[in-house]
């Protein structure tokens, strides 16, 4: 019951009280009353009457203010107070209620105002131990995917979908070496977050080890997988799963919530392999037959003396036939082999001063030849397999000991440009250089082991040099080696630097399951290509071509600035004179690169499974339609205009140009009129549309989809 | 009567010692220097054993080895294979098909001469 209703009830109660006596008093009276009574009663009655009325309604008055303003304090007072505290629960936290009206009321504000504050407390408390923990789960996801980025190994990380969640920056070296085709201009586009894993590696070879690792789990042993697959190109790869588990929140197995695989290419380990395993062969089988030869010839030699001297010739030819044969097979075998060798060896970044203390213990302790170090920098990274280049000091060490007596050696580095000089020096008699070209061309001996390899191998397999100096003045010589510098990997590093920090990972893609494009997710949740073209001119039906695509990935609401294709296209026409101020691109630049029938099917594929999303889409689209008899491809996806978004969100502004959005929602882009560039900016205006939509009731692709094609630019045509 | 023993090989490295070697044994001795030559002189030499080169030109001694088993009237043959193959594997397929000893090169003359008057009952 509504309070002004039940104010006029108690209104009308009051006005019953204040009469009622007096009227049923005064009936009952009347009914008692013989003629003559009643008539004195009127008389008595009708001239006071305008008193009593007037007495009786200044108490009613008085009454019913009275009652106004306790039911204004404890009634609309309570029913406001009540409003007050359903804001704080809500809407306002920090709002507090007035302190008004009656003491009883004013207390009863008081301790819900302490009771709000109590509360405030406890949620800041909780509000601050969450940051807290975003925080540090924050910190460790940098953290694995700072160490991911650092590991030689290539790895990658999927969800139960085959989705890839993290990979780093190794495997996507890996994969761009692996990718051929068409591809290959795309800069290895078949590796990104999101994308399916089984673009790469045989679905069933993924799902044949997902299921042994699940029995390995519930048998309780180590989950762990292995196999070898083969790539489009040919090569060969070992993959190595181990599961990603969920953790245990209640007794029982953890379940596999996705993988990571470690994929090592061994295309040319096999080689090898099978190289030596051919040469190992021809030792052993390929001897048995000349050694059954040479056993049997012997035998009957020493078995049957008296034979006529013909037929003992004969078996002496064929010991000598069959040993010269299996000399030979020996040297080749061996040939082959120490080939194997050196390739089995690479290169690996190690400290100069590593290799040599590496030597000097060696050199002390099986020599007995003091060593010292004089100038060397002590972060100078050499290229070198560390285990010949030690051998090769020893081997020296040991010859100038033998043949020159010498009592210490010293050692010393110093670089210049690519260049790393290591050089071992020593006091005392000058060698010649006939006894050096000696040292350095036969194999190594040192400390009583032999290596298969010369000096001159060693050097030649370090891409080095070495010679013979003397120093007249300090009555010194030395040997100097000659060795590569190890270079950081620039193209790594500036990756880091323009980006903060890697974007190869993205676990939140953990939570979604299977991804063709459903119209109805949230704009925020699908995965979409933002993409541009630059063209010779603005009219594709009459001639005018693609001369450069560029396109970003948006992933998890997050514009992933290395995931991009970037391509000039050889538009197999002259450029218009006019156009190149537009975008830059010369002839010279677009000469020699692939044309559209190379090009688009990479971006194609680069696009596959996303949302378009283009700035004045339809031009784009129209280009991109009109080579679909040409190449047979097709983009069907739906497209997403930024253009029409922003109309939608801003329908009373005039412009709604790139760069006038950009600087209406306060985004900067360093260069533009770039493919790249602007499919960038372009996902950048997106990302701030979404929100923007969103206010506006329009969630998902389906509603986003809708409300562009109703506003008026939808209707323009190229 | 003496037994005949036929030696299949190509290489005539090794013919030679076998030969002499069982020539000196006191056998009848013929040569076949591939495998099909090796399944014609079986037909018309009719050797009691045969020393059969698994690795020979034209049929290898495997191939050989099953003609002569597929045929009933040569159950009596002794067939040794000879090879310088020494893998498990080749071993037991050699047996599987029907040799009555395999042989890996190098071996001893001697325990040759043995396993070949086993075979052939004389030792």
């Amino acid at each position: 019951m509504k309070a002004k209703v039940r104010f006029a009830i108690a209104v009308v109660v009051l006005g019953l009280l204040m009469t009622g006596p007096f009227v049923v008093t005064s009936f009952l009276v009347w009914v008692d009353m013989g003629e003559s009574e009643r008539q004195i009663l009127i008389d008595l009655l009708v001239s006071r009457l305008p008193i009593g009325t007037m007495m009786t309604l200044f108490g009613f008055g008085i009454g019913v203010g009275v009652l106004h303003k306790l039911f204004k304090q404890y009634v609309e007072g309570l029913l406001g107070m009540a409003e007050q505290l359903r804001l704080m629960l809500g809407a306002n936290r920090n709002f507090r209620v007035k302190l008004d009206g009656p003491p009883e009321v004013q207390q009863l504000a008081r301790v819900a105002n302490d009771l709000a504050a109590q509360r405030d407390a406890l949620m800041d408390d909780v509000d601050s131990q969450i940051a807290e923990a975003n925080a540090s789960v924050e910190e460790e996801k940098n953290r694995l995917a700072a160490l991911m980025s650092e590991l030689a190994q290539a790895v990658v990380v999927c969800n139960l979908d085959g989705r890839i969640l993290l990979y780093n920056n190794r495997a996507r070296l890996q994969f761009k070496a692996l990718s051929q085709g068409p591809t290959t201009v795309a800069g290895g586009a078949l590796i990104g977050l999101g994308r399916s894993i089984f673009s790469i590696l045989e679905k069933n070879q993924v799902e044949h080890s997902q299921e042994i690792i699940r029995q390995r789990l519930s048998n309780g042993k180590s989950a762990l997988a292995n196999f070898v697959t083969t790539t489009r190109g040919g090569q060969l790869l070992r993959v190595q799963m181990v599961p990603v588990l969920s953790a245990v929140h209640e007794e029982g197995e953890a379940k596999m919530t996705g993988y990571v695989l470690t994929v090592e290419n061994i295309t040319r380990t096999l080689e090898e392999e099978a190289r030596r395993d051919q040469a190992l062969h021809s030792l052993t089988e390929g001897s048995r037959a000349a050694l059954g030869s040479i056993r049997a010839a012997v035998a009957n030699l020493i078995d049957y003396p008296e034979m006529d001297p013909e037929l003992r010739e004969r078996f002496v030819k064929v010991v000598d036939d069959e040993a010269a044969r299996m000399s030979q097979r020996l040297d080749d075998t061996m040939g082959e082999f120490s080939d194997s060798m050196k390739t089995r060896w690479p290169l690996e970044d190690v400290l100069a001063i590593d290799v040599i203390s590496a030597a000097q213990r060696r050199i002390d302790d099986k020599l007995k030849l003091p060593s010292k170090i004089e100038d060397v920098d002590e972060s100078l990274w050499i290229k070198a397999d560390s285990f010949s280049l030690v051998f090769a000091l020893t081997f020296l060490a040991e010859r100038l000991l033998d043949h020159y007596q010498i009592r210490d050696l010293r050692f010393r580095t110093s670089h210049e440009g690519k260049l790393a000089y290591l050089d071992l020096i020593w006091v005392g008699q000058a060698i010649s250089s006939e006894t050096f070209y000696t040292w350095e061309m036969e194999t190594m001996q040192a400390l009583g082991e032999s290596s298969s390899l010369s000096l001159r191998d060693v050097i030649d397999r370090h891409g080095g040099e070495i010679w013979y100096q003397r120093d007249k003045a300090a009555h010194r010589a030395f040997f100097r080696f000659v060795l590569p510098v190890a270079a950081p990997e620039t193209e790594l590093l500036d990756e880091r630097r323009a980006t903060g920090r890697p974007e190869y990972y993205d676990f939140d893609l953990f939570k979604f399951e299977d991804q063709t494009i459903d119209l109805d997710r949230k704009l925020s949740d699908l995965t979409y290509t933002v993409f541009d073209t630059e063209t010779t001119g603005l009219e594709p039906s009459k001639g005018d071509e693609i001369i450069q695509i560029g396109a970003a990935r948006i992933v998890n609401n997050r514009l992933l600035k290395q995931e991009t294709f970037n391509q000039i296209v050889d538009p197999e026409r002259p450029l218009k004179p006019e156009s190149i101020p537009i975008h830059g691109i010369t002839e010279d630049m677009v000469r020699g690169q692939p044309n559209i029938d190379i090009v688009l099917p990479a971006f194609h594929a680069f696009c596959e499974e996303t949302v378009l999303i283009a700035h004045n889409a339809a031009f784009d689209m129209r280009f991109l339609q009109l080579k679909e008899d040409r190449t047979g491809l097709r983009f069907t996806q739906p497209v997403l205009d930024t253009l029409l978004l922003s109309a939608v969100v801003h329908p009373n502004q005039e412009s709604h140009k790139l760069d006038v959005i950009l600087e209406r929602l306060g985004i900067s882009i360093d260069t533009r009129h770039n493919a790249l560039e602007d499919a960038v900016a372009t996902g950048e205006v997106f990302l701030k549309l979404v929100p923007l939509l969103e206010q506006m009731g329009i969630v998902t692709v389906r509603q986003a989809l809708e409300a562009a094609e109703k506003t008026y630019f939808a209707r323009i045509k190229y | 009567m003496s037994k005949k023993i036929l030696i299949a090989d190509d290489e005539p490295n090794i013919v030679i010692s076998l030969e002499f070697l069982m020539k000196k044994e006191g056998f009848d001795v013929a040569v076949a220097v591939d495998g099909e030559e090796a399944l014609a002189k079986a037909a018309s030499f009719a050797p009691d054993l045969i020393l059969l080169d698994v690795m020979m030109p034209k049929k290898s001694g495997f191939e050989v080895c099953e003609a002569l088993r597929a045929d009933p009237a040569k159950a009596d043959l002794r067939i040794v294979m000879l090879t310088a193959k020494g893998r498990d594997t080749e071993v037991a397929k050699g047996l599987a098909i029907g040799a009555d000893a395999y042989v890996t090169k190098p071996f001893s003359t001697k325990d040759l001469v043995i396993q070949v008057k086993s075979l052939l009952g004389m030792a």
